[in-house]
């Protein structure tokens, strides 16, 4: 009931989602709960001036009510206007909080203070956008499962100035977060060769050739070392030996290799995890789901399709 | 793109707590709201609220402990039971707002949540209100206007982000100053209900001072000391001169040697008038202020009985009810007027009652007067000469009297007010067998010049005569007039030198004079426009601005259309200022426009460098500000300098163009 009220509130400005400039037919207001003790403490107010024909009775409770009028179109003035954006957000693992900026512009000479922009799941924060200037907000939602991850609906609400009246309107963001598997805690090592390893082979030595030499990171094999550079100038980096050549320290993360008691879950978090190891051993590797297949690389760009292709399989876009 | 300004937005999250600076504003709600107040509640309960809130303070300044929950039960308990035996009630005006100031106090030590705070907020309006149930003055609505703007200020400083004490005031001035019209027009069309619409309790009402049912030595004196006004009243025609204005009151038949009182004929009441005067009438209308008894005020004498009103046998005008709100009544008198000689002989043979002794001297000389007169009118005349000539002086400090007063004031002090003179001249026409009666009420009145109002007193208070000749009926005798002509013609204004005249009722000092009159006669305008704005004075106006036949539902419709005219004057204001206009399109646009007296207007499909270079080839002398002004403008609106700053350069330079293209262009 309360959510179909809730729909066909929304419904009523035409799309919500952002980008969205905050027009009147957008901004609904109501009395809050301290507005509706406000009309009752009028009520008693009035009747105590007529019982007691105080006249300046009368006058007081007339400018009330008339204050209360006029806090009404502040309080949607304060909306009024309003540019509501919403930012891409970064890939998450899951688990992680999936965090969507929001932007509030404010393009009007006037401040808006104390707007209340809440989420489900989100929680709430309170903003003041000063005039000609924009804010941006974070609205960090808690994520459970890999695939894309769609906001709610946000809620820009206000009461100020005196709280009486509630103006409310609401935004759709029109981003989504990609979350990625949650890497699987305590997994295996990255295979070392190929053949029978799960999960992954690595390519044969031979056919090898020598490339170029660069920094020594630490999870290169000691075998690559360039020895020989490093014994006639100690002093210099210890250098590590590129080959080139389609097997050279290349790892296929192949999904078919992985036991088949593991569950689908289980099998995407330990790729991702892999793929996270790999990447950070300074290893190229490859990717193979079903249906998929990326050819070994490194580098970060080459790491997010990675992890993307994992994180969507099986998914519908 | 909108070009972002690099500065990190507040961001916070929603704080149920309440903030240092909003207990502080709550706290100045509170005093805002109880100091009004202060004078008037019981001395003890104005020292438990200074030691609460005192206590609070030191809480919020010096971190002392709160009042626990038994200590707020304690004090609760304890200030019933003393309204209970201070008010002798927990119900009505004065306990209600003793409660409601501890209620107040109270909340003060628990402020958890902006919902304590509202709480605080409605109790503050309220106590305003109550404020007005003691004072109605113009220096109190303007104290309470002051007071106003503090709790809205407050309410604000609840809802808002924290704010200086300057912002939330002006920020209150603004929406309390959009919230008069609202006021006005309700105030004017709001149908007003004469009240009460329940029972009082017996407190609404304090006392007040004027002239009671009965009649002492001193008691009239006493009362011409306060500077009081006890009504005014305006003339349609020409005023009557002061010596004509008798103002007539309570009279009193009854008299115990000492005290006149009234008697069983002020019991007996009349739908019509007694009497049937002749001659021309002059209207006026007295605004009364309440004195808590049901008679009114009006010029002696009436010649017809206003609706509503009756008369007594007496001929005292009384109201259906107690006076005990200012009213306005309009009346219609004839101040030469000789009422009828009818009169029935059971009220005569009251009219010649006296106590069966005392005054002995005083009997004898009324019936030695009547007998060398020969008729009741020579014998009136016989005494009023007697003192005039016998040195009597009349005087507001007159030496006290013991037993057989009458006999001390005629044949030793002879010294009085008017009530002596009045009390003794009846008292020796009932001698004489002559039907006489005390009348009470006040005389003269001043006029104020600058509203031509006749203002009258307590001081004006005075006391008269009537005796009932056979030819002629009531005949009013004023032997006050008869010693000191003066005091009818000027007041007491009029009296000898050395007597302790009230200030206010003293005639020197004309600037003093003309302020007081001016400040009168702008309470007067308040009082009459203001206070006392009810179903009468709503029609009056209504019919002035040419609505023929006010009633409720008519009201209605004029009070909803007003106000929604406000309404959306005011939604226009608000849309306006609400509508994004960019500054800096704004600031753009005067720069083509500083340039288009020159036939160098912008046009719509050329961007900022074509337009530059455009111009620089037509003037070159004001190439290098176009060109300043275009790269501002491109820089904001696609690179990333700020806006508002681009804006206001831009109109700097929009303003050097048009002083620079006026020596080139002549």
């Amino acid at each position: 009931m309360r959510e179909s009220i809730r729909r066909w509130l929304s419904s009523l400005g035409g799309p919500s989602a952002t980008p969205l400039t905050l027009d009147r037919r957008r901004i609904f207001v109501l009395p809050t709960a301290a507005g509706a003790a406000f009309g009752c403490a009028l009520i008693a107010m009035l009747l105590t001036a007529i019982n007691y024909t105080l006249s300046l009775g009368f006058a007081l409770v007339f400018l009330l009510a008339g204050l209360g009028q006029v806090t009404l179109l502040h309080t949607f003035r304060n909306l009024l206007a309003l540019r509501v954006r919403c930012g891409t957000p970064e890939p998450v693992f899951a688990g992680q909080p999936a965090r969507f900026p929001l932007w509030l512009d404010n393009d009007t000479a006037r401040t808006r203070p104390a707007l209340l922009l809440s989420m489900p799941g989100a929680g709430d924060s309170t903003v003041t956008v000063e005039a000609g200037q924009h804010a941006r907000i974070m609205l960090a939602l808690p994520t459970t499962q890999r695939g894309w991850l769609r906001p709610s609906r946000v809620t820009l609400s206000t009461r100020y100035p005196l709280g009486l009246i509630r103006a409310w309107s609401y935004a759709q963001p029109d981003q989504r977060c990609l979350v990625h598997a949650r890497p699987e805690t305590g997994r295996p090592p990255l295979p070392q060769t190929g053949g029978g390893q799960a999960g992954a082979r690595r390519a044969h030595d031979g056919g090898e050739e020598f490339a170029r030499l660069r920094t020594h990171r630490a999870a290169d094999s000691p075998r690559h070392v360039a020895w020989k550079a490093w014994a006639r100038s100690p002093d210099s980096p210890l250098l590590t030996k590129q080959f080139e050549g389609n097997e050279a320290g290349e790892l296929w993360l192949d999904f078919a290799q992985l036991p088949d008691a593991l569950s689908l879950e289980h099998k995407l978090s330990r790729l991702t995890g892999w793929a996270l190891d790999a990447e950070a051993a300074g290893l190229r590797y490859g990717l193979v789901l079903p249906g998929t297949r990326l050819p070994p690389a490194s580098g970060a760009t080459h790491r997010a399709h990675v992890l993307r292709a994992i994180a969507l399989h099986g998914l519908a876009s | 793109m909108i070009g972002w300004r690099k500065r990190s937005p507040r961001v916070t999250t929603p704080a149920t707590p309440l903030t240092p600076s909003q207990v502080a504003w709550l706290m100045a709600v509170a005093a805002c709201a109880l100091l009004p107040h202060a004078s008037h509640l019981p001395a003890w309960l104005d020292a438990v609220a200074i030691l609460l809130f005192t206590w609070r303070i030191a809480q919020w300044k010096l971190h002392w402990p709160g009042a626990g929950r038994i200590v707020k039960l304690l004090v609760v308990v304890a200030c019933c039971i003393g309204v209970t035996l201070s008010f002798g009630r927990l119900f009505g005006r004065e306990p209600g707002v003793a409660l409601l100031t501890l209620l107040l106090v109270l909340k003060l030590h628990e402020l958890r949540s902006a919902r304590d705070g509202h709480t605080i907020v409605l109790l503050g309006y309220f106590m305003l209100l109550a404020a007005f149930l003691y004072s109605q003055t113009p220096a109190m609505a303007a104290a309470l206007a002051v007071s106003m703007s503090v709790i809205t200020a407050a309410l604000i400083a609840l809802n808002g982000p924290p704010a200086t004490v300057r912002a939330l005031l002006r920020q209150a001035g603004l929406m309390l100053a959009q919230a008069l019209p609202f006021m006005l027009v309700l105030f004017v069309l709001f149908p007003r209900v004469p009240g009460p619409l329940w029972g009082l309790p017996a407190d609404a009402y304090g006392a007040s001072s004027g002239l009671s049912d009965s009649m002492a030595p001193g008691s009239i004196s006493q009362l011409s000391l306060s500077g009081e006004i006890a009504f005014r009243a305006r003339f349609d025609g020409p005023v009557p001169e002061a010596r004509e204005r008798y103002w007539r009151g309570p009279v009193l038949t009854d008299f115990d040697g000492r005290t006149w009182r009234q008697g069983e004929s002020a019991r007996r009441i009349g739908d019509t008038l007694p009497h049937a005067p002749g001659g021309t009438a002059v209207a006026y209308e007295v605004t009364l202020e309440p004195h808590n008894k049901n008679w009114l005020f009006a010029l002696e004498t009436l010649s017809a009985l206003p609706s509503g009103m009756r008369m007594s046998d007496d001929w005292q005008l009384l109201a259906g009810e107690v006076v005990r709100s200012r009213r306005r009544d309009r009346f219609e008198s004839i101040p030469e007027a000789r009422p009828g000689h009818e009169e029935w002989s059971g009220y005569l043979d009251a009219a010649r009652r006296l106590p069966a002794d005392g005054n002995a001297r005083a009997r004898g000389l009324a019936v030695a007067l009547r007998a060398q007169a020969g008729s009741d009118a020579g014998t009136v005349a016989a005494v009023l000469q007697m003192f005039r000539r016998k040195a009597f002086v009349y005087t507001l400090t007159p030496p006290l009297l013991g037993d057989d007063g009458i006999d001390a004031f005629l044949f030793d002090t002879r010294r009085g007010f008017c009530e002596h003179y009045a009390g003794a001249f009846v008292f020796l026409m009932r001698a004489a067998g002559i039907p006489a009666r005390v009348v009470t009420g006040y005389q003269g009145g001043e006029r104020n010049e600058i509203d031509d109002y006749i203002v009258v007193r307590q001081s004006d208070a005075h006391a008269w005569a009537e005796v009932w000749l056979p030819d002629e009926g009531w005949r009013r005798v004023d032997p006050t007039a008869a010693i000191l002509p003066s005091r009818v013609e000027h007041g007491l204004a009029g009296m000898a030198a050395g007597e302790p005249v009230p200030f206010i009722a003293r005639g020197d000092a004309g600037w003093l004079r003309s302020l007081r009159q001016r400040w009168e006669a702008a309470n007067n305008g308040w009082n009459q426009w203001v206070l006392s704005y009810d179903q009468d004075k709503q029609r009056e106006l209504l019919h002035r601005l040419g609505m023929r036949s006010p009633d409720w539902r008519l009201l209605t419709a004029w009070m909803a259309g007003l106000c929604a005219l406000f309404a959306v004057a005011l939604t226009a204001w608000a849309m306006r200022r609400g509508i994004a206009r960019d500054p800096l399109a704004r600031a753009w646009t005067g720069i083509h426009h500083a340039l288009r007296p020159l036939g160098l207007g912008r046009e719509d499909w050329e961007g900022p460098m074509d337009y530059a270079a455009r111009v620089a080839r037509t003037r070159p002398d004001l190439a290098k500000d176009v060109a300043q002004a275009c790269r501002l403008y491109a820089d904001a609106r696609y690179g990333t300098s700020p806006p508002l700053q681009a804006a206001r350069e831009l109109r700097a330079c929009a303003r050097a163009l048009r002083r620079k293209r006026t020596p080139a262009a002549s």
